[in-house]
């Protein structure tokens, strides 16, 4: 900076509040420049629901909200289209269902294991060893699913299909186990140690304390993790397109193949269809579908998290 | 006496049942694990002997020993490119505003609760969204910038909760030190925040970017296209002005796209294409992981308050 400018004091003076306006205008630009960037993120929402609900209105323009709520048969793309969701829908439940199986188990026991048996060396190499499984993308995933696992699962289970969901779905259950379990550790981490120091001078082992003190008093957290490994597992996509077939069946057996709400949006997705067809319309209202069911287990699961927080 | 007795042995079984879970807790520690390392070693096994310079600088094939990857890496590469540019400075602007700035009301709660919703959104929702608005309504057709920016919204929540976490974690007294020369907030928050803060942002945006590499889904549903045998235009030219921006325009495909191809086609030796693109790419988001991982050590020793 040139200092000779300010020599005199009066001069000085007059210089530096003559800044101050155009200072104060700046400082203003840059904080509603900031705000615009934070509520670009509700514009995503915005933008999300808008497309769905908008596509989803052309669709239901053309087929009847009864008969995709009730026709157990989804053959968009065939000469004779049935448009019942049913049987992606039921697809989508089992291959969550069967990745809930193996995560949720999988996940709290970790997350007990990590919180209140580990030292505290293990915990720092577990840790992220076991957030790098969140690391490895899907289609790796899926090709695990088709190429490893479902051959492995043959040998116990002979008349296994190729394509089947139970394989699909362990892969996703083992995918989602980081969410699971490192939620539901923290919300554990999170219990205050006097109520720790409570049961075991009660003489409790860490089994008890951590089954009869700690689960109760961390459910909600832990309430949140389940619900996020479940929006996880129905929103999974590569690994049923992969490993679970793309044909829609009604059907509540894992091990049939099965197509996916989020299977048909890439199976439909890949091929070329014109901007406008029912067919394109489709893939948004099954999309749609897809949102209200996260939505209705967020929705539990808050009202979960309120009936059973516990505030100390 | 019986009444001790009793007591003792059930002493003693609670103590088996506590020893037991902690092998039953290391068990499933294992699992996960387990099914990590025979995931890298399955691909390893199969692709590793595909991996060659041929098979990086080659274009698609209908037969597999000459088909290669250049495509679908110069594509990653291009989509994640428009991806940083888009997120980082929205999210960290965002972060900032969220953390230095935003007042206390409904407004900042309302966009709280959005990030932490969004967080929960199935990722082929934001292809869906990004294929009626952007391709459609906005007109940018397939291409490599709607790619980049679907990716971007994708990654968004997770740039603003590392900015956040990193920007809190600077010492107030920091700030008031800057009030206290005369420093406005922005000169503060631009000259001794975000300095201070970089690693941890850094950190962040690696992390989400390494998300973004593995995203499939989304870029299926906007319509990247499978079997590509051309590359984008160079955005650097020999004749002025040296820069081109045609490749934003241009269509594309991505590494797990290309795999996903190789993938769900019968032959075997697809598959052992498709295991040396998905080695690639697992290497690419460890070792983005990794880098994370020690960027995060390395500043978290550097700076002490």
């Amino acid at each position: 900076m040139d200092l000779s400018n300010y020599a005199d004091p009066a001069t000085a003076r007059e210089k530096i509040l003559a800044r101050i306006p155009m200072r104060r205008l700046r400082e203003k630009v840059i904080e509603t420049l900031l705000f615009l960037s934070a509520l670009s993120s509700v514009g995503i929402t915005v933008g999300i629901v808008g497309i769905l609900l908008y596509e989803s209105f052309v669709f239901f323009k053309q087929v009847s909200l009864i008969d995709f709520l009730t026709d157990t048969q989804w053959t968009v793309l065939f000469a004779d289209p049935h448009y019942g969701i049913m049987p992606l829908v039921t697809g989508t439940v089992v291959t969550s269902a069967v990745a809930l199986l193996v995560a949720l188990p999988l996940g709290t026991v970790i997350a007990i294991y990590l919180s209140e048996y580990a030292s505290t060396k293990v915990r720092e190499i577990i840790k992220p060893a076991l957030e790098m499984l969140s690391a490895v993308p899907t289609v790796v995933f899926g090709y695990f699913a088709l190429l490893s696992v479902t051959p492995l699962l043959q040998r116990f289970l002979p008349n296994l299909p190729g394509f089947n969901m139970l394989a699909a779905g362990i892969v996703i259950g083992i995918m989602i186990i980081p969410y699971v379990s490192s939620l539901s550790e923290d919300a554990m981490k999170a219990v205050p140690v006097h109520i720790r120091e409570g049961s075991y001078a009660m003489g409790a082992t860490r089994l008890q304390t951590a089954l009869r003190v700690l689960l109760p008093s961390a459910l909600s957290g832990i309430a949140s993790a389940y619900v996020l490994g479940f929006s996880r597992a129905v929103g999974e996509t590569m690994v049923v397109a992969i490993a679970a077939g793309q044909q829609p069946n009604l059907t509540l057996n894992p091990m049939e193949p099965a197509a996916t709400i989020t299977a048909y949006i890439v199976q439909v997705s890949l091929g070329d269809l014109p901007h406008g067809s029912v067919a394109y319309q489709s893939i948004f209202a099954a999309g749609l579908t897809l949102m209200l069911m996260t939505l209705v287990f967020n929705i539990a699961g808050y009202l979960l998290r309120k009936k059973f927080r516990e505030i100390y | 006496m019986a009444g001790a007795r009793s007591n003792l042995a059930t002493g003693a079984r609670r103590k088996f049942y506590d020893a037991a879970f902690a092998i039953m807790g290391l068990l499933a520690t294992f699992i996960g694990l387990i099914t990590l390392s025979a995931l890298i070693i399955d691909l390893a096994s199969d692709g590793g002997s595909r991996l060659s310079w041929q098979f990086v600088s080659s274009f698609p094939s209908r037969f597999p020993q000459q088909a290669g990857i250049l495509s679908a890496w110069v594509g990653t590469t291009l989509v994640m490119l428009v991806t940083a540019l888009t997120a980082v400075p929205l999210g960290v602007a965002a972060g900032v505003y969220l953390e230095e700035y935003a007042p206390k009301n409904w407004l900042t709660a309302l966009i709280e609760i959005n990030i932490a919703n969004l967080a929960g959104v199935p990722s082929i929702v934001y292809g869906l969204m990004a294929l009626g608005l952007f391709v459609y309504q906005l007109g940018l057709g397939h291409s490599v910038l709607t790619a980049g920016l679907t990716l971007a919204l994708l990654i968004l929540p997770i740039v603003i909760v590392a900015t956040r976490e990193s920007v809190r974690a600077v010492p107030g007294s920091m700030r008031e030190a800057a009030y206290a020369l005369g420093a406005t907030k922005w000169q503060t928050v631009k000259d001794h925040v975000l300095p201070y803060s970089t690693g941890g942002i850094l950190t962040g945006v690696i992390i989400a970017l390494s998300r973004a590499i593995g995203e499939t889904a989304p870029l299926i549903t906007i319509g990247a296209l499978t079997f590509i045998a051309f590359l984008p235009d160079s955005p650097v030219k020999a004749e002025f002005p040296f820069v081109s921006f045609d490749w934003l325009m241009s269509p594309f495909t991505v590494m797990p796209i290309q795999m996903f191809n190789w993938v769900s086609r019968p032959q075997e030796e697809f598959h052992l294409n498709a295991a040396a693109a998905g080695l690639t790419l697992i290497l690419m988001t460890l070792a983005m992981n990794g880098l994370a991982i020690y960027l995060r050590y390395r500043f978290r020793k550097r700076i002490r308050w």
